[in-house]
């Protein structure tokens, strides 16, 4: 046992309460973000991902995007948002718990009257603003187009908005996780950005159609959702396409419902992981 | 293995306490449990009487802390990084502004308060990362080793500041690799190795009771030494215990007592007449207690 006392009275600063902290660790945590050469660079991509895409349909009016007000949503926002969200995860959370540890930048918070819990909190809702900010960019970018070639915004990319948040919400959960398992940034960075960009996919088309059965279990399965609502009708849950000699090739679409649940649950169990995984790592 | 075994130790009081050790004694690890930055496997790290590990708000709450030589994130400024520290440490909104411009001005980084840390020098960052563990008036500072990567200006400064803290009535404790450090700022040594607590007492207890009041220093001669007629004049000396001719121009002289005795002894020796051109402490009481007690390193 190691016991330390001083035997002059405490000095009575009022230790704010652990939500406030949270809110000061967000706040400080989101200045870095924001000033640093990965938001410009994040904010670059999301910049030349909305030119191109403007200038691709200015100059060539492709029929996918222009046939519809819908299908032009779902072109543009249905097909690039997710992109969006898994890099601003990969820019904005791929680290943010390992460099706590090997940029040594946890011994200059830690050892505080502050939790563990608000620090990991304050950083993931930092990273989740910051990511929100591209995201908005992006959005706006949309609009705008979605605006001048059809003067209106359906309330389905409405929805489908609402699904970019949650996911985004679940990618950073998963980054974060991901994050405080990982001693190196470099790894935990990789790691995530080849899970997401290649690997969650390639296992989706094995799964659905070598084994058959419905990926639910896949994040971007869920995520599905986010183009799929811009498709009216929305697709059906199981579609089963039958080739003459008796082959058959069977597609899953997540409804609305499983893929809220696959995203909520997605973020929930990996938030509480990395938690902990925090909460328990030693800085050594 | 275990970095810490049976380590039991009771400090109170305002006091400077140095913590002496090899590498890989357990300092940084004693540190870190006061800190959470890292969990004891059994046994207690207790703050004013709370439990580190289970109420880390209250254990901390007025405790300054720099361990190791943290990085603050590069794109505040020692202001923002300050103020988020002092903000955390909850103090109030109308004294903050002012104590961040006062522990930057007793780092002497008043100059770059507004700049960016990404750009600074380690030295800059750790002046930055002292500052931090005086906000908000901690009665309990634990450092450790607080001069590392300093220059020795900046080694100098820090020390002054860890003797002014002293004389705030605060309980410091402090590791150190620097033994002339820890006898010129401290009251009281504790001294660990493989992850067990040796010795902890004020340093005239322990210097009395481990070195026999021996001091070492090297005297440089302007001339040769003639024969043995000017040791056995320097034996003669009431406090020497030992002289030894490292060569023509140089002696090594043991000798008891303090500061004092080291002083009397200088102008006994120049009063030989034998041309004295430099006198300096090869090793201190406290010195010869840690060599004495601890045989090896990791």
């Amino acid at each position: 046992m190691i016991k330390m006392a001083s035997t002059i009275p405490s000095v009575k600063n009022a230790v704010p309460t652990s939500m406030t902290q949270i809110g000061i660790t967000a706040k400080y945590a989101l200045l870095d973000y924001v000033r640093s050469r990965r938001f410009f660079i994040m904010l670059g991509i999301t910049a030349l991902i909305s030119v191109l895409l403007t200038v691709l349909v200015g100059y060539y009016s492709p029929r996918s995007f222009l046939s519809s007000e819908l299908s032009f949503y779902n072109s543009w926002w249905g097909n690039w948002v997710t992109y969006v969200i898994i890099l601003s995860g990969i820019f904005f959370g791929g680290d943010a718990i390992t460099g706590e540890f090997q940029n040594k930048t946890g011994y200059f918070s830690v050892p505080n009257p502050i939790k563990r819990s608000s620090i990991y909190i304050g950083k993931w809702l930092a990273a989740f603003i910051a990511s929100f900010v591209i995201l908005g960019f992006f959005t706006l970018v949309t609009v705008g187009n979605g605006l001048y070639y059809f003067g209106g915004v359906p309330y389905e990319f409405v929805l489908s908005l609402l699904f970019s948040i949650i996911y985004l919400a679940a990618v950073l959960g998963f980054t974060f996780f991901f994050s405080s398992l990982f001693k190196s940034s470099s790894i935990s960075i990789l790691v995530t950005a080849i899970l997401f960009l290649f690997a969650f996919t390639l296992i989706q088309q094995l799964v659905a159609s070598l084994v058959q059965i419905e990926p639910w279990f896949i994040l971007t399965y869920g995520a599905q959702i986010i183009g799929n609502v811009l498709t009216v009708p929305y697709p059906d849950n199981i579609v089963t396409i039958n080739f003459p000699g008796g082959f058959s090739f069977t597609s899953y679409n997540a409804t609305i419902l499983s893929g809220l649940a696959i995203m909520g649950g997605y973020f929930a169990i990996t938030a509480i992981l990395g938690l902990v995984l925090f909460e328990r790592k030693e800085f050594n | 293995m275990a970095a810490l075994s049976d380590l039991n130790l009771r400090i109170e009081g305002t006091k400077c306490i140095g913590f002496l050790g090899p590498n890989g004694s357990g300092k940084t690890t004693t540190l870190k449990l006061f800190t959470d930055l890292i969990r004891p496997s059994k046994g207690q790290a207790l703050i004013n009487g709370f439990n580190v590990s289970a109420s880390k708000k209250k254990a901390l709450e007025s405790v300054g802390a720099l361990i190791e030589t943290p990085e603050i994130y590069p794109s505040l400024t020692p202001r923002e990084a300050l103020t988020m520290i002092a903000e955390i440490r909850g103090v109030p909104r109308s004294e903050r502004k002012r104590q961040v411009e006062e522990v930057t001005a007793e780092v002497r980084m008043e100059e770059w308060i507004d700049k960016r840390i990404g750009k600074f020098s380690k030295g800059m960052k750790q002046r930055i990362c002292v500052a931090s563990a005086l906000l908000g008036n901690p009665n309990v500072i634990l450092l450790d080793e607080p001069t590392a990567g300093l220059d020795p200006r900046g080694m100098s400064e820090v020390r002054e500041i860890i003797k002014s803290l002293k004389g705030k009535d605060r309980l410091i404790f402090m590791s150190s690799h620097i033994l002339s450090e820890v006898s010129d700022v401290c009251d009281e040594v504790a001294m660990v190795d493989h992850g067990r607590l040796i010795i902890y007492d004020t340093i005239p207890n322990v210097t009395a009771k481990f070195s026999g009041g021996n001091n070492v220093v090297e005297v440089g001669l302007q001339r040769p030494i003639q024969g043995e007629a000017t040791v056995r004049a320097i034996a003669a000396f009431a406090e020497v215990t030992k002289v030894e001719k490292l060569d023509d121009y140089n002696l090594r002289i043991v000798f008891n007592g303090g500061l004092d005795a080291q002083g009397r002894l200088l102008g006994e020796l120049v009063g030989l007449g034998i041309g004295v051109i430099s006198y300096r402490a090869a090793s201190s009481e406290l010195e010869e207690v840690y060599l004495k007690l601890i045989k090896s390193t990791v």
